[in-house]
C-alpha cells in the first residue's frame, strides 16, 4: 500500500524543498519506488533542486486539468533508480490545485509507487492544504528558532483538524519532526534552542537533525539532492532521517560543535 | 568570538532559554484557542455593535468564549457596563 508523505513547515525558507528532495531520493536509494511532487504552484523550485529543470514538459496542473497524462508529466531521475519527479506549474496560481483533482492524481500514483512525497508550499492556505489533505505521514521541517517552531505548531494543528484523515475520523497522520539548520556551536553557547527544547515544545517524534552545512548550498547549486553527497554531514544526516522514518533505530549524530584551534578561538573568525 | 568577548562577556540570561520560555507561553495560549470556530471575532464585533446601540460600551467590556467538553460546547458571552450614577 502506497504511503503519502507530506513535507511541510508553515514558515518559508526553513528547508522544505531541500528536505523533500533528499527525503525522496533517500527512500528511492533504499529501494522504494518514490515520486516527489512539487505543490508550490507559481513558485516552482523542486525541479532546480533535483536538477531536472530543463526536462520539464508537463506539470501537475496539466495532469489535473486533463491536458497531459501522469506518464507524460513524470520525470525519471537519471541518478537513482525508481525515483520520479512531478513538477508543478510556474505560470498558473494556487487556485488551480483543486482537492478533487489532486486526489485523482494521488490515487493514480498510488497504483505505481511505494511513496508519494508532497513538497508543500509555505503558508497555511490553499496550496499547503492541498499538499497535506491526503497525507498518511508528515515530515514537519523546523529550524531551532521561535517563528519556525510556532509555525510548525500551527501546521500540526491544521493537519489534526483539516486533513482527510481528520475529516473521516481515520487514524491520524503520523507526524515526524525534522530539525534543520542546527548549529551545535550556537546551541552550546546558549544562543540557539536545543534539540530537546524543540522536541519538548512540539511533542512530535524526532526523525532527524540536519546540521547547518555549506554542502547544502553547494548541492542546490549543482542541482543534486544533498543526500547524494556522501562526504557531506548534512547528506549523512538525511540518510539517518530516512532510516528512522522507515523504523530503524539510529543514534543522533553531528550534535557536537567542531572544536577550533586555540588561536582561532582567541582571535575571532567565528 | 575574540579574546575581548571572553574577557568582557556580561552575565546575561542565555537567549535560547528566553526563546523557549516565550514559545511555551505563546503556544499554550494559541493551543487553548485552537480548534475553536473561526467566527468568534466576528460574533464579538456584531454583538458589540448591537449592544452599543443602547448603551455606551467599548471593545474591552465584552468577552466571548467557547468552551468545549466531549459532549457539549458552551458559548459564554460576558458584557460588563458601568451603571449610570
Amino acid at each position: 500500500m502506497a504511503t503519502v508523505v507530506t513535507v511541510t513547515s508553515g514558515k518559508g525558507g526553513v528547508g522544505k524543498t531541500t528536505s523533500s528532495a533528499s527525503f525522496a531520493t533517500g527512500l528511492a536509494l533504499r529501494g522504494y519506488k518514490t515520486v516527489v511532487i512539487d505543490f508550490d504552484v507559481g513558485l516552482r523550485n523542486l525541479d532546480l533542486i533535483m536538477g531536472c529543470e530543463r526536462r520539464v514538459v508537463y506539470d501537475l496542473i496539466n495532469v489535473i486539468n486533463g491536458d497531459a497524462s501522469i506518464k507524460q508529466a513524470l520525470i525519471k531521475d537519471k541518478r537513482v533508480d525508481g525515483l520520479f519527479i512531478l513538477p508543478t506549474s510556474q505560470t498558473k496560481d494556487k487556485d488551480a490545485l483543486n482537492l478533487e483533482g489532486v486526489g485523482r492524481v494521488i490515487d493514480e500514483l498510488k497504483q505505481e509507487f511505494d511513496y508519494i512525497v508532497c513538497d508543500s508550499p509555505a503558508g497555511i492556505e490553499h496550496g499547503a492544504l492541498a499538499a497535506l489533505y491526503y497525507a498518511d505521514a508528515a515530515v514537519v521541517v523546523t529550524n531551532p528558532e521561535v517563528s519556525s517552531v510556532r509555525d510548525s505548531d500551527r501546521i500540526l494543528g491544521i493537519m489534526q483538524s483539516k486533513s482527510r484523515r481528520a475529516e473521516r475520523g481515520d487514524a491520524p497522520i503520523k507526524e515526524h519532526l525534522l530539525v534543520t539548520r542546527y548549529d551545535a556551536g550556537r546551541v552550546e553557547r546558549g544562543e540557539m534552542l536545543t534539540l530537546q527544547d524543540v522536541q519538548e515544545i512540539l511533542a512530535v517524534k524526532m526523525i532527524g537533525v540536519i546540521p547547518e552545512s555549506e554542502t547544502v548550498l553547494t548541492a542546490s547549486n549543482l542541482g543534486q539532492p544533498v543526500v547524494l553527497a556522501p562526504e557531506s554531514i548534512a547528506g549523512q544526516a538525511y540518510q539517518d532521517a530516512v532510516a528512522r522514518f522507515l523504523g530503524e533505530e539510529r543514534e543522533l549524530r553531528f550534535l557536537k560543535a567542531e572544536r577550533k584551534g586555540l588561536l582561532s578561538r582567541l582571535f575571532g573568525g567565528g | 568570538m575574540s579574546i575581548f568577548d571572553v574577557l568582557f562577556r556580561k552575565k546575561e540570561p542565555q537567549s535560547a532559554s528566553i526563546a523557549k520560555e516565550r514559545l511555551q507561553i505563546v503556544l499554550a495560549h494559541e493551543r487553548s484557542r485552537g480548534g475553536g470556530p473561526d467566527f468568534l471575532p466576528d460574533l464579538k464585533r456584531d454583538i458589540l455593535q448591537v449592544v452599543a446601540k443602547y448603551v455606551e460600551i467599548s471593545d474591552e467590556q465584552i468577552n466571548v468564549q467557547l468552551e468545549s467538553s466531549a459532549a457539549t460546547s458552551m458559548l459564554e458571552i460576558n458584557i460588563e457596563f458601568q451603571q449610570k450614577g
